[in-house]
Formats: structure tokens, sequence, C-alpha cells
């Protein structure tokens, strides 16, 4: 492949920022929303004039409860932004598709700085009506009160199967039979989460977790406990997106988007995919490795999606950071996976510890590394090259970062 | 084939019946699993989809299956999401044997839960809903030939 052709290369993430964070917040979801992004303006060093594209995941959604605290047109709207290039979308390569549609905007010339962001409120909006259950269609309110499931819904809902939790609860079973994948290697997943949790003041939940506190938590869907499911939280992530030659002179070192994966190779679905040891991101990971001279001994830092504590191994797999099937041995005693071990993953927490933030969690947090900007949970030397990736089942993405 | 008994139904939340999904849901009612085949290449299409996507052919009727399947996945559920099975319950994905790429999410009944390993073999049971707007036999799967 010619190098010009990968184009996502003239992009490259210049600031992030993030609102407040907590478990259950009750503020207005759009405040919560622009907190983020004018932190993520500020920490570039550019101001609202200097944005001119908007790039957002999944875009406004009234259920579930709590799932999109505002779409492009909230934001543009607010902040009187002039964009030349603006979309929002959930049919993307997982949440952080939203920011390689932005970073080939930026590279086709129609936005210059673009402001991308991802906003919840899956905390209040859960709290207020009663866990979890509240956001299932029929579930919380006794009864299905003549509900009917169509489309997608109807393949699970009559199964008593609504939640992404037994969906990917399959997949690892399917994983542990396949490769004798265990949760004591699992639980590492969350262990390793929580240990970096502990050094983040953002972080949900900061108290210290043992492999006995895992093993005693109750069941949610086998293999997966209590701890293997992330936190839904209240809080906006926002990355400002930009063309890498207007931001020589910003305020942070400009991480070029070295290469981005975003392919889906099987049938875009949960149960119908051809393989249930893998998920999409299989696909978006070869494509990675197809755009750049990098090899995955390069990377030195992995923010791996940890929706449930499985898919960070499924990535771990996918983008080849270990072999097909030996996620379950590389984490296990969680050494090369710790905050200064040989791959450092999901140092701010991850959703497991951190928040459910949905995907821009990871990036702000592998962003913030890159930087040097981790405070106590700085891993010891920056990374210079650290990979980011987001989604699960048939919705993924990643994207390989080099700090100029 | 046994019925589930009638004394033991859950509450489900029940599917919308459209011309494209009926036969599934209904199929139960003479005992039958049916999907979608094309006529022209023998192709088991799920979901339902306007065309065959091996050949586009739109020459598409419902049939029979035997209603065996062999289990690919599963997970023991413990969480009270909605109203359903008594806990806890087996949700599994299941590979019809005509064509194993036709996979069901469905649950695995009759079944111990430390007994249920992938790649046993299962067959179809249907569950019999009343409901005004058509009677509904979801189909689930228990240990069998
Ligand atoms: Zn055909």
């Amino acid at each position: 492949m010619d190098e010009n052709d990968i184009i996502e290369r003239r992009a490259c993430i210049s600031g992030v920022g993030q609102s407040a964070i907590g478990r259950r917040l009750f503020r207005d979801p759009l405040e919560l929303t622009l907190d983020g992004c004018l932190a993520a303006i500020e920490h570039a060093g550019l101001t609202t004039d200097d944005i001119d594209g908007i790039s957002t995941y999944p875009g406004p959604m009234g259920t579930p409860a709590g799932f999109s605290g505002a779409g492009a047109y909230d934001v543009m709207d607010a902040l009187r932004l002039q964009c030349g290039w603006y979309a929002s979308g959930l049919e993307t390569s997982g949440q952080l598709g939203s920011v390689v549609n932005a970073c080939l905007a930026v590279a086709s010339g129609l936005a210059t700085h673009v402001l991308c962001f991802r906003s919840v409120y899956e905390g209040s909006a859960q709290g207020e009506k009663g866990g979890r259950a509240a956001v299932m269609p029929g579930g919380g309110g006794g009864g299905g009160g003549g509900f009917k499931a169509s489309g997608f819904m109807q393949w699970n809902l009559p199964f008593s199967a609504p939640s992404a939790a037994i969906w990917i609860a399959m997949f690892a079973q399917r994983h542990f039979y396949e490769y004798g994948t265990t949760r004591e290697q699992l639980a590492w997943i969350a262990l390793n989460a929580r240990r970096n949790a502990e050094l983040n003041p953002n972080a949900i939940y900061r108290d210290p977790m043992s492999m006995d506190d895992y093993m005693a938590a109750r069941m949610i869907s086998s293999p997966f406990c209590l701890y293997d499911c992330d936190i839904p939280c209240d809080g906006a992530t926002a990355v400002i997106v930009s063309r890498r030659d207007a931001a020589k002179d910003l305020r942070n070192p400009p991480l070029r988007v070295e290469a981005v994966g975003v392919r889906i190779d099987g049938r875009p679905s949960w149960d119908q995919f051809d393989d249930l040891s893998t998920m999409a991101n299989r696909g978006a990971g070869k494509q990675l490795w197809e755009r750049t001279e990098y090899k995955p001994a390069d990377v030195q830092m992995a923010q791996l999606y940890d929706g449930f504590s499985w898919i960070t191994m499924s990535w771990l797999e996918a983008l080849g950071l270990c072999g097909i099937g030996e996620s379950g041995p590389f984490i296990e005693g969680g050494e090369r996976i710790k905050r200064d071990g040989v791959l450092p993953v999901n140092t701010h927490g991850g959703q497991l510890s951190a928040g459910r933030l949905h995907g821009y969690g990871f990036l702000h947090e592998g962003a913030t590394q890159m930087w040097g900007q981790g405070g106590d949970r700085q891993i010891p030397t920056p990374p210079e090259v650290g990979i980011v990736a987001a989604g699960g089942g048939n919705t993924c993405g990643a994207l390989l970062l080099v700090r100029e | 084939m046994t019925d589930v008994e009638e004394t033991a139904t859950p509450f489900r939340i029940l599917p919308k019946l459209t011309d494209n999904n009926r036969d599934f849901w209904t199929g139960g009612a003479r005992d039958e699993l049916r999907f979608w085949r094309c006529q022209d290449c023998g192709y088991y299409i799920h979901p339902p989809q306007p065309l065959c996507p091996i050949d586009h052919s739109k020459h598409l009727k419902t049939e029979a299956v035997s209603g065996r399947a062999t289990l690919a996945s599963f997970s023991v559920n413990h969480q009270p999401w909605m109203p359903g099975p008594e806990l806890p319950y087996i949700v599994a994905i299941v590979e019809i044997i005509e064509q194993p790429s036709v996979r069901l999410t469905t649950n695995l009944v009759n079944c111990p839960i430390d007994e249920a390993h992938i790649d046993m073999e299962l067959r179809v049971t249907f569950e019999h809903h009343p409901d005004p707007d058509g009677d509904i036999y979801i189909p689930l799967f228990e240990p069998g030939e």
C-alpha cells in the first residue's frame, strides 16, 4: 500500500478532556457533554472558533436510557460551532469509529480541528428507575405490558437474553472451551483494572480487590461475575482530531494516527458470526497492521475496551499483542499487563473500575499516558507508540498512535 | 419431541408476528422448526431476508428442518434482567445440523446446569404461548438426538 493512501496518518490527536465523572451525578447530560468538550478544546490550546468539525457516537438516542447524553447538533448549537463537516451514528466500527471518521474528514480537507465526543448518563438514568433491568424493554416494569419484540431483539428477548453480558459471555465460554481459558486468568483483567483505578482520582471504584474478592463475587452470566461487567456511570469524554500540519504548534505534541483498523470480515451479527471465539475485532486488527510498518512488538501500551472483561482478552489476540488463544496465559498473574509491565493495559482502571464512558475513556487515557500527564498512574516511561481499541461483538475499531 | 409442561410456562416477551417470521414462531404448532430456504441453491436463510445471500434468488419458501442441533456455546444466567424463567437459566447458541451456519440464540432446557457442554447434541422443543395476535411456539432446545 502506498503511504499516501494511508490518509489517517494526516490526522493526529491534539487534545483530550472530560467532564466530572460519577456513578450517579444527576446533572444535565448536555451540560456534562459541554464541560467535556470545552475541556478538550482548551487542552489542545484551541478555542471554539478553531473547531470546524464535529463527530460523535452514537448520536441522539432516547433508549437505552442514558446511553446518549447529546447529539452533534446539540453541541454544535450550544457552542455556536461553524462546521465544515459533521457526523454521528451508531452503525460504525465501534465507539472509536466516530474518531476514525474525524480522521478521514481532516485528511480530506473537509475540516481542520474536529471535536469528537461520547457522553453517557446511564448511572443516573438507571438509578432513577431501578437498575439495569429498567432499560430493558419490558423489564423492571412488571410484565411485558403488551410489548412485542421485533427486528433484532426478537431473536434474543423471547429467550430472556436481553443483555450484551449474556451475548459476550457466550463468546467467552467458547474461548474457554477451545483454548482452556479459565476464570482465574480472566480475573486478571478486573484485578489489573482495579489496581490501576486505585491511582486514578476520577475512577469510580478504587478500593483494592483481591483474587478472593473476585472469586466470591456473585455470578451474572457464566463465566462472568459481577466484576467482569463494567459500571454504568455519568460523564462525557471529548478528543480533538486535528490535521497534523495544523497541530504542530499546539499545546501537546501531536499523536499521529499511524493506522486505523475498522474492517468487519464476517456477518455483522453477534450470534451469526462464524467463529464465536473471536469477534469483529479480528478483522479490525488485521487491517490495522496492513496499514503500517510498525509491528505488535513495537506497542508500548494498550488501552483495550472492557465493557466485559473478556473483550480485553479478545482485543489482545485480535491485535496480535499475543497469539490467538493465548490471552489467558498472557494475562495470568497480571505481570505483563501491569502499569510498569511489558505491556501496560487499561492504566486508568478501564470501564470495569473507572466507569463505562463507553470507548472514549480508553482514548482519553492512551493520549494522557503518551503525553506523560498521567499523574500518580503515569507509566514510568511515557509510551511513544500506543494502541487504543474499543467495541465488541459486531462493532469494533482500533487506532495505532505515535507521539511526534 | 416433548412439550414443556404448561403449568411451568414462564413469562416471555413474545415476538411481533410478520409475514417474514410467522412460520418460524408458529411452526411449533405442528412440531416443526421452519426456516426460509432458497429454492434455487438450497441455502437456509436466517434471520429472514428478502433474497438469498448466496445467489440473490427471490425464490424462497419456508421448510421444516429436523429440529436437531449442536450446542455452539452457552451461558448460565443468574441475573434477573427481566421477567422470565426461574433463575438460573441457560442461554444457548445452537447450530442446526442441516446447515451449521444457521444459529439460534435460545434456551437450553431439561438439562442439569452442570451437564451442559459445548458440542452436545440437542433437539428442539416448543413452548406454547397463547396470544390474541396469534399463538407463539418458542423453539427451545433440550439434550437428545
Ligand atoms: Zn440461493
